[in-house]
């Protein structure tokens, strides 16, 4: 058995393949509920971490021809990222339990060695209550660093930080 | 329904730590908590399907409306392989690099080395049913970086994976075997694992040289394997 190829950051000048397009989830016509995610991603000084990306999968509603599940968002020298989406359903978790709508992160960028993974919820959801995930975070300002809060309608905000007060929870997956 | 096949945790000491700091950045910017343990569920073993219809391969970096880029032309292939061995077809492959000089086709990128215009340091490769991929380009120059000083990246050419689930996602950096930078590098040597760190150096491969034409590097990945079902020992 060879072990999994080490990562390497993905470097400030990850730019050379960014398609912005691929912000929008929803270009190839997928017909549904349309959200906005967005929010801030901040590092251990407080400052915008520009120069990075984050990427959003989502397993719900299914990938297809007009729904890739997949997105990409340039962040901005502002910090700001910025995915059109569709609103997630619950999907199925492990044994009988039953997850949240969630959308999973994958955050890249200088300074990172390794991919950040982290989840979206949304603020309001039922299924938040017994959600495995977030029921397996004790501390209640630790899981509502998960938790998108609805800004205005269709949109939903969520700042990440990446070290220090108020850091957000990272998923060893 | 029967829990999916979570993918195998990393072998220790075969990923880089997040907190390397001989790598300024990664002072400030890495988690202080250990990572929250998430037993994999479908969101982490399903991914995203690239099609190439949707995602137009771009296999040969080296013109641009036919015009050569400068430089000496190599050529790239490898096998993406899961760690037990087993091809991973259909996966989309993301590559960028600097050019023969050195330098970004970027404009945050300031190094005084002169730009390309016939080279734009972007590919874009699907693999094969077996798993191979292959691309043509031009081998990228040394940079200087502002880590410490006189900070040299060594020659590298960067990759994205996404293999066939959201937890198999890979971005990392190809080498060049015998560069005398590698030894000096913090993002390379941030790998601890000594063999973990030599899979990240290509290997030069006559069976992929073009007589005539391009020396051949060979460029092998291996993504996360799954781990064993309950009914396997
Ligand atoms: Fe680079």
């Amino acid at each position: 058995m060879t072990a999994a190829t080490a990562s390497q950051t993905i470097g400030p000048y990850w730019h050379l393949i960014e398609d912005k397009s691929w912000a929008d989830l929803t270009r190839f016509g997928a017909e549904g509920e349309r959200i906005v995610l967005t929010g801030a991603v901040i590092d251990g000084d407080g400052a915008p971490f520009a120069d990075g990306c984050v990427e959003i999968w989502q397993a719900d509603p299914p990938a297809s021809d007009s729904f890739p599940g997949f997105g990409r968002s340039v962040i901005d020298r502002y910090g700001n990222y910025h995915l059109v989406t569709m609103k997630p359903g619950p999907v199925p978790g492990r044994g009988n339990a039953q997850q949240a709508p969630h959308i999973a992160i994958c955050i890249l960028g200088r300074g990172l060695m390794h991919h950040l993974v982290t989840r979206a919820y949304f603020d309001g959801e039922t299924l938040n209550a017994t959600d495995p995930l977030l029921t397996s975070i004790e501390e209640p300002a630790r899981r509502a660093t998960l938790i998108a809060r609805n800004d205005a309608p269709g949109v939903w905000r969520l700042d990440i930080r990446l070290q220090g007060g108020n850091e957000t929870v990272f998923l060893d997956i | 329904m029967s829990d999916p096949i979570p993918f195998r945790p990393y072998a220790a000491g075969t990923q880089p730590s997040l907190d390397s700091p001989d790598y300024l950045g990664t002072r400030k910017r890495h988690p202080r908590h250990s990572l929250h343990k998430l037993p994999h569920t479908i969101t982490e073993t399903i991914g995203p399907a690239f099609s190439p219809a949707l995602f137009p391969p771009m296999a040969d970096m080296t013109t641009i409306d036919g015009r050569r880029a400068l430089g000496e032309r190599i050529i790239v292939a490898g096998r993406i392989t899961d760690e037990d061995g087993r091809p991973v077809p259909n996966t989309m492959v993301e590559i960028w690099q600097a050019n023969a000089t050195g330098r970004y086709h970027h404009p945050a990128d300031q190094h005084d080395a002169p730009l390309d215009p016939n080279f734009s340091g972007a590919g874009r490769v699907f693999t094969d049913a077996d798993g191979r991929y292959k691309v043509l380009t031009i081998r990228p120059g040394a940079y200087p970086w502002p880590n410490h000083k006189n900070a040299w990246r060594p020659s590298h050419i960067h990759f994205s994976f996404f293999g066939p689930a959201f937890a198999t996602r890979l971005v990392t950096q190809m080498y060049f075997p015998g560069d005398p930078l590698l030894a000096f590098d913090p993002i390379y040597n941030a790998v601890l694992d000594q063999a973990a760190r030599q899979q990240l150096v290509s290997v030069f491969d006559f069976d992929i040289t073009q007589p005539d034409y391009a020396l051949g590097f060979r460029f092998d990945v291996v993504l996360r394997g799954r781990g064993a079902t309950p009914m396997e020992h």
